[in-house]
């Protein structure tokens, strides 16, 4: 059973046609080319798929395609304004918060999700954030200290 | 029943690189008709910095700036031969074969440049921003993009260089069995400090205190960027990780992220590094490699320090609450 899928992918809209049971993850990355959301473990236990459902963190994984129809979406590819990075991409390349860079996208959408609600948050709530997402390289802490400093440039920015 | 805190010490020498049949890697580096500069490599970047490594030691040597210099890695099949990224071995292998690409290179721009400008090439120099110039009268120049469209142009010459760096295989002695089968090795010491939960049998890592004499950091950011990770790696190694079940039964063995344990964000500990520059003298720049010794210190560490804590010694990786409260049992006669 095949459905037509309409949203809005980083403030674009777009429509495709999805499988019955086919998650949101592979409708982004082989039906509408979006390939920045990552395809870990597939199962909803690494984080790489995050993505913001109407501003909500989701694993894309675990998430049906048509769940997202009528609605956003938004990707890591999404968070940069024309060729200017978001703040968060700004400070994780500053940080030196990637290295392999499969985390990043996952990492860089739990902390946006984290930062709209919280903008002032608490180390805890950063961990917190991030939790659910597996990092293999950086030992977390330079993610850590990268949304945080994110958290202060966003301030300096709304002045 | 109490929370004991112990120390421990690890202390290691790491040998960059390995020699079973000769260890090569080959780079060729050549400038584009607009004076940029490409390497080519098969030595794969996997996040541990390779191609900015690259891009730092070929501008330095090439003297332009590092913005001028591409990496292209794309491809192992088509690419000059690497044996890998893997034991240690990115930035010394491979950085000396780009120093040595990146200075027959240079000699062809010089011979260029030379030619533009009328003078011998051993009178010129680069000003590492974009020109050529002769030494002392850095007004006669000429730009390395002119250069660059000179030769290609009007010259006909391929301001290109082939880099190739070996070390050859080391045979076996028959009588002794002693090989030498790398040229430097790197070192760290390395201090941890625990809290053992006995009747737990929980350990958390409070602190990794760490020297690491590397040679030459090329890049320290980068440097430090892997022995943080590294640190953690090692934390993981420790308590956390094993494909075994930690119960002697198949089924209880790990099979996804949410058995297959690593410390979170949460479970890390400050990480404090201090790093000693003795370059080596076969070493790019005198660097030596910190890829994998940046996630091996922490596990004798913690060895030591869950001896110094409790008084019991772990000797099968990861140090669980299971083994460690087996062993204080051990230890009272129970």
């Amino acid at each position: 059973m095949t459905k037509a899928v309409r949203l809005e992918l980083n403030g674009s809209p777009v429509a495709a046609v999805a499988e019955g049971g086919e998650n949101l993850l592979a409708l982004l990355r082989e039906r509408l080319g979006d390939t920045s959301p990552k395809a870990g473990c597939l199962q909803g236990t690494c984080g790489a798929c995050t993505v913001l459902l109407d501003g909500e963190p989701v694993l894309a994984c675990l998430t049906l395609a048509e769940l997202a129809d009528g609605r956003r979406v938004t990707t890591v590819r999404g968070l940069q304004d024309g060729p200017r990075l978001h703040p968060l991409q700004e400070a994780f390349m500053d940080g030196f918060a990637a290295q392999c860079g499969f985390c990043t996208p996952g990492m860089l959408i739990a902390a946006k999700a984290l930062l709209d609600r919280e903008p002032n948050p608490t180390r805890e709530q950063v961990i917190e954030a991030i939790a659910g997402n597996v990092c293999r390289c950086t030992g977390y802490t330079p993610i850590v200290e990268a949304i945080l400093d994110a958290a202060r440039r966003l301030a300096g920015r709304r002045g | 029943m109490a929370k004991h805190r112990g120390r421990g010490v690890a202390s290691v020498n790491y040998p960059i690189g390995m020699n079973l049949g000769g260890d090569p890697s080959q780079a060729l580096v050549h400038a584009t008709p607009t004076g940029k500069f490409v390497v080519a490599l098969s030595s794969i970047d996997l996040g541990q910095g390779m191609k900015s490594v690259t891009r730092q030691l070929a501008a330095e040597t090439l003297g332009v700036p590092v913005e001028d210099v591409f990496v292209d890695t794309a491809d192992s099949d088509t690419g000059p031969h690497c044996m890998g990224s893997f034991a240690s071995r990115g930035t010394h292998r491979a950085g000396n074969a780009v120093i040595a690409a990146a200075k027959e290179a240079k000699q062809v721009l010089l011979e260029v440049a030379a030619e533009e400008l009328e003078v011998d090439p051993k009178d010129l120099e680069l000003d590492g921003r974009g020109k050529v110039q002769v030494k002392g009268a850095p007004s006669r120049a000429i730009s390395v993009r002119d250069v660059a469209q000179r030769a290609h142009f009007k010259r006909g010459k391929s301001i290109s260089g082939r880099g190739m760096f070996l070390v050859p295989p080391s045979d076996v002695d028959p009588e002794t069995g002693e090989m030498n089968p790398v040229t430097t090795y790197a070192h760290a010491c390395m201090v941890a400090e625990v809290e053992v939960d006995d009747e737990t049998g929980e350990v958390t890592v409070l602190s990794l205190k760490a020297a690491y004499e590397i040679g030459r950091a090329l890049n320290v950011k980068l440097v430090e960027q892997q022995l943080v990770g590294g640190a953690w790696m090692g934390i993981s190694h420790a308590l956390y990780e094993t494909p075994e079940p930690y119960y002697p039964d198949r089924a209880h063995g790990p099979i996804d992220f949410n058995e297959y344990l690593m410390p979170g964000p949460a479970d890390m500990c400050p990480v404090q590094i201090d790093l000693l520059e003795r370059p080596a003298l076969d070493g790019p720049y005198g660097a030596k490699g910190i890829g994998e010794m940046c996630a091996t210190p922490p596990i004798p560490a913690i060895a030591n320090a869950i001896f110094d804590a409790v008084g019991v010694r772990i000797t099968e990786m990861p140090f669980t609450p299971e083994k460690i409260l087996k062993a204080l049992d051990a230890k009272r006669g129970r």
